[in-house]
């Protein structure tokens, strides 16, 4: 019961955290370059385009709650599972979430890269 | 992928980990707040090492837009996960930590899945149909 309950937590985090990454680079994304915007407009028009982007500000909550939500498996579970696991499996959940919502080109290389860079956090924060 | 963007990738890779160290230093002199007194973790923002962490996590967060303006987040993501590789060197060179064999693997692992992912393109070229509608002025 107890192992479900942070499973259970680790997988809000990661899909929380997932979601607010994707909504993030699709905010920039339609956004665009921001050097090109800054140049053009400076930097208040960058910040105003990013603060007032619905994408953006639905990543915040997103972000808000796979913090809290940490926060809250910290409480009963061992940082050494919880962080380790939650770090590197949004790596994983990215590379699909990515390809899914935003369209991007996940090809071998980007998955391999995903799988090792997982494997690798896993064993450095444990 | 130019000279510039690349140093946005060490800015925030940087950012993140001097953030970090810079956070937890300052709430390890702050001391433990519990949950019933958490107004004490409004105090905390005046801690030095606290306000240094925060501009330096600010400082992430600027360039981790930037970024994801130009790339693709399943570039980006990969691509500064050196910031694993980088805190476990620090802690040894700045804490004179001992480094386990499965953490040395595990910076091996990281560091190989960098240059794989650097090594491919940064941004998925896309066709227009599918280009994502523009919000705004573009």
């Amino acid at each position: 019961m107890g192992a479900l309950r942070t499973w259970g937590a680790i997988a809000a985090i990661v899909l929380s955290s997932t979601a607010g990454d994707v909504l993030l680079s699709r905010a920039m994304r339609q956004i665009g370059h921001v050097g090109d915007l800054w140049h053009r407009a400076g930097p208040l028009a960058v910040l105003r385009a990013v603060v007032t982007h619905p994408s953006f500000l639905l990543a915040l909550l997103f972000m808000a709650i796979s913090f809290f939500g940490l926060l809250a498996a910290l409480s009963w579970a061992d940082v050494s599972l919880v962080v380790p696991a939650a770090a590197s499996l949004t790596y994983i959940t990215n590379a699909f979430a990515a390809n899914l919502f935003l369209r991007e080109r996940v090809d071998r290389r980007r998955w391999l890269a995903a799988l090792l860079v997982c494997a690798g956090v896993a064993l450095l924060a444990a | 992928m130019t000279l510039r963007k690349y140093l946005v990738l060490v800015a925030i890779v940087v950012f993140a980990s001097f953030g970090d160290i810079s956070l937890s230093h300052g709430m390890k002199r702050v001391g433990t707040i519990s949950l019933a007194r958490w107004t004490e973790l409004i105090a905390a923002v005046f801690n030095p090492w606290v306000a240094l962490g925060i501009v330096l996590l600010l400082g992430f967060l600027v360039s981790y837009l930037s970024a994801l303006s130009w790339s693709d987040l399943t570039y980006v993501l990969p691509a500064t996960s050196f910031g694993y590789v980088l805190l476990a060197l620090l802690s040894v060179w700045l804490l004179g930590e001992r480094v386990s064999i499965t953490r040395w693997i595990g910076i091996l692992l990281v560091s190989s899945g960098i240059a794989i992912v650097t090594r491919g393109p940064s941004a998925t070229r896309q066709p227009p149909e599918l280009e994502p509608t523009t919000g705004g002025d573009k």
